[in-house]
């Protein structure tokens, strides 16, 4: 789960991170009443809250001189959709615009913590080259890059954190800050079970010394259980309503652009299923995990998913029956189908424990499934039938 | 011969009173599987099934004189009684239980650095979010159906479960029986990795050729590349699930996303290839790779 910028700097202060200290708006209405908060001072910021990168470059991050300025970058941007690099080419809605006070930047550093999964380590990366891609810097100029690994059952050491602040150059001013900064980042991350915290650009000021002007938090899917206050933020995050809704029921579900509909218990025969659908021509609609017991309730919620997409011309289910016989699964898969009124090609793959009786429970439904035994001919009959 | 699992061993549950455990205790114990015991907190001195339920794994241990688990406790608790496995000196440590929080493996994983640091045993943890091992005709801890494998000469080694089926079926079906079949799990940070498990099938006499599916995220399939082309000389078969998954979506598993342009498909792939690994193109085409495999390279298995 992530979170947007004004939710992570907020966090940020929490932990005794200084932040510029804006105001957030969800209606134009608000913008004079945000300003005079933050000071009314200008230039003020008008910043895009969207959880695609690359925001700055497509114009979702304005300096706004005056209050008219500020109205003109709130106008074209709350309400609308930004187009980034990452949003795809639909863009991302703007639900909300931070208000923050303009600061005079006198230098820019780039920090983030997560877990480096060669290293079974957590990592601070740290660069002087603040404010900029850092997956570019890294092809582009990778000594301009530290990495710091650091034990995870003593957290980040006093001594590590200066040196970091060493390396960055830090003045001197402002070391002893800057390393309180980075130990409270350290243990926020861990407070929160975070696989991502970063801050891009952290920033020294003239105002404020060194502070988070940009702030990135995700958390770890499979810890949210320890952390109820984020129960209400768990689908902000979604693509669209379908996985909002995946979320709610708890099925696997990412939205594709294709035409064939999948379902398939377990995520790694999940995507073998989309990578097979491709190998024949296809192309996945989705990637559907519906999870190892997949019952009736849970078949028909993935087939309500799969058929709310108008873009599916025809629905492929591939279920390999361990533990969970194959006759359950076609029991499962007749009465949802039943329930649900699938109006285009169904193509059922079984293979497991109890197949045969699984097969023919489905052949003597009447319900006109296409069957298959294996996968490639799974996958080459929903091809066909998508066409 | 196998690794790690054999019908000798002694196999201890932990949450076996659960509904999941207990049905994965009586299946493997139909299967074969030393079964001595198990671990419920609070239900020690009761009976499952005639065996022994005990509060804690160190009293397990020392009543029956176990020395493996299958751990099938729900994610809140998955760390803890994976430490527990670990202090009461087990050595291989089956953990299926799925959604361990990140950071608590990462705690676990130190904890352990720590103690190997100090001398003491280094345990094999297979999982977390895995279907387990089995050594078919002879044990099996986790839950994969026993009757679709078939005792022979290959080693698998698996980061999904449903997909790890799919290929031990084409293999059974071609004849090709397995020596020891592991599920090290679709997390970030799985207890043991396709290195440790390529070189455990290198030293294993019985095994003759290996299959390795790996799937999108990380760098462990590029890792474990290095390492087979500098020490493995068994043919080697691999699959990467994900071809056609998009960038930074966590696919089902933990594990796997393709991250910052991390992880990708294509690196993988070309990784494996250059380590001179026999790539099956599609899914269903596993079972026939191999068979070219061991036809190229002369091994019979």
């Amino acid at each position: 789960m992530k979170l947007l910028e004004y939710q992570a700097k907020k966090l940020f202060a929490e932990w005794g991170v200084t932040v510029a200290g804006g105001k957030v708006i969800t209606k134009a209405s608000q913008l004079s009443a945000a300003i005079k908060q933050c000071g009314g001072k200008y230039p003020v910021v008008v910043k895009a809250q969207v959880y695609a990168g690359g925001r700055g470059k497509a114009g979702g991050v304005v300096l706004a001189k005056n209050l008219s300025e500020a109205k003109a970058a709130v106008k074209r941007l709350l309400g609308n959709r930004l187009v980034t690099i990452q949003s795809g080419k639909d863009g991302v809605p703007v639900k909300a615009l931070l208000i923050d006070p303009g600061v005079t930047l006198l230098k820019e550093y780039y920090l983030s913590i997560l877990i480096e999964r060669s290293k079974q380590l957590p990592i601070i990366v740290a660069s002087k080259e603040g404010g900029v891609a850092i997956e570019e810097l890294a092809k582009t100029n990778p000594d301009a890059i530290l990495k710091t690994p650091f034990d995870p059952l003593m957290g980040l050491l006093t001594h590590e954190a200066r040196a970091i602040a060493k390396w960055l150059e830090i003045p001197a001013a402002h070391r002893e800050t800057a390393v309180k900064q980075l130990k409270a980042l350290a243990k926020g991350f861990f407070a929160t079970d975070a696989s991502l915290v970063e801050v891009n650009p952290w920033a020294l000021t003239k105002e404020k010394g060194m502070l988070a002007l940009d702030g990135k938090v995700t958390f770890d899917d499979s810890a949210l259980f320890k952390y109820p206050q984020w129960d209400k933020l768990k689908t902000a995050d979604a693509d669209g309503p379908s996985e909002a809704k995946s979320r709610e029921i708890g099925i696997n579900y990412v939205a594709l652009d294709g035409t064939i509909g999948c379902m398939v218990n377990g995520a790694g025969l999940a995507m073998a299923t989309m990578d097979v659908i491709k190998l024949h021509g296809g192309e996945p609609a989705n990637f559907l995990d519906v999870g190892g017991g997949a019952g009736v309730d849970q078949v028909r919620e993935a087939f309500k998913l799969i058929i709310a997409d108008k873009k599916v011309k025809a629905i492929l289910v591939n279920i390999f029956g361990g533990i969970m016989k194959c006759d359950v699964i076609a029991q499962g898969v007749i009465e949802a189908t039943k329930s649900v009124k699938i109006k285009m090609p169904l193509v059922v793959r079984l293979e497991g424990t109890n197949v045969d009786l699984g097969r023919k429970m489905l052949d003597e439904s009447g319900l006109g499934f296409l069957t298959a035994k294996t996968m490639d001919e799974a996958a080459s009959k929903a091809v066909q039938a998508a066409r | 011969m196998s690794i790690l699992l054999s019908n000798k061993t002694k196999v201890i549950v932990q949450g076996i009173t659960g509904k999941a455990g207990s049905f994965h205790a009586s299946q493997m114990k139909a299967y074969g599987t030393r079964v001595v015991g198990g671990v419920t907190p609070g239900r020690g001195g009761e009976k499952w099934e005639g065996l022994p339920v005990f509060d804690t794994v160190a009293e397990a241990v020392a009543a029956t004189g176990a020395d493996a688990t299958g751990i099938f406790v729900p994610a809140p608790f998955g760390a803890d009684a994976v430490l527990e496995a670990i202090d009461a000196g087990l050595a291989l440590i089956v953990v299926i239980t799925e959604g361990i929080p990140v950071q608590e493996m990462l705690k676990v994983k130190a904890y352990l650095r720590n103690r190997v640091n100090a001398g003491l045993k280094n345990p094999a943890i297979i999982g977390p979010n895995g279907p387990g091992l089995i050594t078919p005709g002879q044990a099996k801890i986790g839950i994969m159906p026993g009757y679709i494998h078939k005792p022979g000469s290959i080693g698998l080694i698996s980061r999904s479960g449903t997909l790890t089926y799919e290929a031990v079926w084409q293999l059974t079906q071609l004849g090709l029986g397995q020596t020891t079949c592991v599920g090290i799990g679709g997390d970030p940070l799985p207890g043991t990795g396709f290195i440790e498990t390529l070189q455990w099938f290198q030293n294993d006499p019985d095994t003759k050729a290996i299959v390795m599916i790996g799937e999108i995220g990380g760098s462990a399939e590029e890792e474990a590349a290095q390492f087979i082309s500098k020490n493995l000389t068994k043919p080697v078969v691999g699959f990467i699930a994900g071809a056609t998954a998009p960038a930074e979506k966590r696919m089902g598993h933990a594990g796997a996303v393709i991250s910052q342009g991390q992880g990708t498909h294509e690196s993988k792939i070309k990784a494996l290839k250059a380590a001179g690994v026999f790539i099956a193109q599609s899914p269903s085409a596993i079972g026939d790779t191999m068979v070219r495999a061991l036809r190229d390279r002369g091994v019979k298995p």
